[in-house]
């Protein structure tokens, strides 16, 4: 679906953040980008996302830039508006009706397990209940690739985990494509299909890791196999 | 009960102080044209009610048409600051020229200029630059203030300037402009005041004007009696805009989450 192709990136303060990066990910793939924090995996995601533009290299599209939905870390929710009206904002800024937007908007709530609270202001919810409707919003405009920048990791573990498994259902129900930025090898252990890890700035592809079937649970052998690889990984890049 | 005590302390001490005023006055005789006691003041008040209300209301009608045009300023010029850096990086710093500059200064330039037959056009234009500027600055802020991810966001939608303004921007901007208006809706009943001061004699007919002319005539208690209601109409102007920044925040904005 995507291919990065030599990509490099270096900001305006000079730090190079990127140097000859190149992934491809495959329609309906459920890929992690992993590594240490300053690795510029966040980079990477706004370049895909066409939020930045490369210096160098270039990021094709198999079929044409796709409808992409994009979940931060923070919530970044709009506080003056309930959730609703959140989870609508990619519709009204396409100019959906607003009777087509709501019902669109609800759905997606819905599934995020928050119907009810439809009229609720993030100041009213709980840190993963604002996860879950940044999650909606990017789930409303119905993407085919789903972006996401360590979305969990200002949550506790239980929390966490619990959104993870709804991530995975979302992605298995609509077949998205999905790229992952984590520092968590536990997280990409068991939700990916596939781990990049990453070296410390400036970053580049160091490992490209396909994970096996059979990790249908945090606790599952193929899991913990899997986490293992990882991290062994992360240590030769880290050290490299 | 606290609730209660909160309202009643204040008129408590408000009571203790002009009686001690009414007493002090009485007990050592001072003269009224020096200071006179608050049933004076009172009687004052009421001898002259009608011309006072007119002078009020002219105050007041000054005060109001200049808040209300700061406000259109200052919000037309932090939105085409917040549209183009090179314009703010321009133009920014005459408004704070104008914010330094005692306004007192070009009042009677602005005087001489628009004209003394249009006196009240003077008076709002001299108390409209006084409140303009913690509008300009507090709106100018507030657009610069919306989250980066969310603008980004709305760029990957495809968001087109004015919908990120409308939809981002001025939303967060709110509780910053709301916070400018309060100081800018003092700021214009003093910059009133002022222009009359300036205006002087025979031309300005507000409240300003009727302390003026209670001094030279040493009617004190009536001087009193203006100063009173000048101080009222402050506390009602903060009380309003007060209120409308509770009703427009209570929802979400951490500041307005106890009742004013």
């Amino acid at each position: 679906m995507i291919t990065l192709k030599g990509i490099g990136k270096r900001f305006a303060t000079g730090t190079e953040a990127l140097r000859d990066l190149s992934f491809s990910v495959a329609e309906g793939e459920f890929v992690s980008l992993l590594g240490p924090s300053g690795c510029g995996k966040s980079t990477a995601l706004r370049l895909v996302a066409g939020l930045l533009e490369p210096d160098a290299g270039h990021i094709r599209f198999e079929h044409g830039k796709p409808e992409i939905g994009f979940v931060f870390q923070e919530p970044t929710l709009m506080p003056w508006a309930d959730a609703l009206t959140n989870a609508r904002l990619p519709l009204d800024l396409k100019r959906v009706s607003r009777s087509d937007g709501n019902a669109r908007a609800a759905a997606a709530l819905a599934r995020v397990g928050l119907q009810g609270f439809e009229r609720a202001f993030p100041r009213e919810l709980s840190g993963g209940m604002k996860m879950r409707v940044s999650l909606a919003r990017a789930l409303a405009a119905q993407p085919k690739l789903l972006l996401l920048d360590e979305p969990f990791a200002a949550l506790d573990e239980i929390t966490r985990n619990s959104l993870g498994d709804d991530l995975l259902r979302l992605w298995k129900e609509d077949g998205l494509t999905v790229l992952f930025v984590t520092h968590s090898v536990s997280e990409s252990s068991y939700l990916s299909k596939r781990v990049l890890v990453m070296t410390p700035r400036p970053g580049r592809i160091a490992e490209d890791i396909a994970l096996p079937f059979g990790r249908d649970s945090r606790l599952s052998i193929a899991t913990i196999e899997a986490q293992r690889a990882i991290s062994g990984a992360l240590n030769t890049a880290m050290a490299a | 009960m606290k609730r209660l005590l909160d309202l009643v302390s204040p008129l408590i001490v408000a009571v203790l102080f002009l009686g001690a005023w009414e007493w002090a006055v009485a007990h050592w005789q001072v003269p009224v044209y020096v200071l006179p006691g608050p049933s004076a003041i009172a009687k004052a008040f009421a001898d002259n009610f009608s011309s006072l209300m007119a002078a009020l209301l002219s105050t007041l009608t000054v005060t109001v048409e200049a808040f209300l045009a700061a406000c259109v300023l200052g919000i037309a010029t932090a939105i085409a600051f917040s549209q183009s850096r090179l314009l703010e990086r321009t133009f920014y710093p005459y408004a704070v020229i104008l914010q330094v500059t005692p306004v007192v200064a070009i009042a009677p330039l602005i005087l001489i200029w628009v004209g003394f037959e249009r006196i009240n056009l003077a008076l709002v234009i001299i108390a409209t630059i006084v409140a303009f500027f913690p509008i300009l600055a507090g709106a100018t802020l507030g657009l610069k203030s919306a989250d980066f991810n969310l603008v980004d966001l709305t760029r990957l939608y495809g968001a087109s300037r004015a919908q990120v303004l409308w939809r981002v921007r001025l939303p967060t901007a709110l509780p910053y402009l709301l916070s400018g208006m309060k100081t800018a809706g003092g700021l214009a009943l003093i910059g009133a005041v002022v222009a009359e001061f300036v205006a002087g004699s025979g031309t300005a007919t507000g409240l300003a004007w009727r302390i003026v002319e209670s001094g030279n005539r040493l009617e004190i208690a009536t001087l009193f009696a203006a100063l009173a209601l000048l101080a009222l109409t402050g506390v009602l102007i903060f009380a309003a805009l007060s209120l409308l920044e509770w009703a427009l925040l209570r929802r979400w904005h951490e500041s307005a989450l106890t009742a004013p």
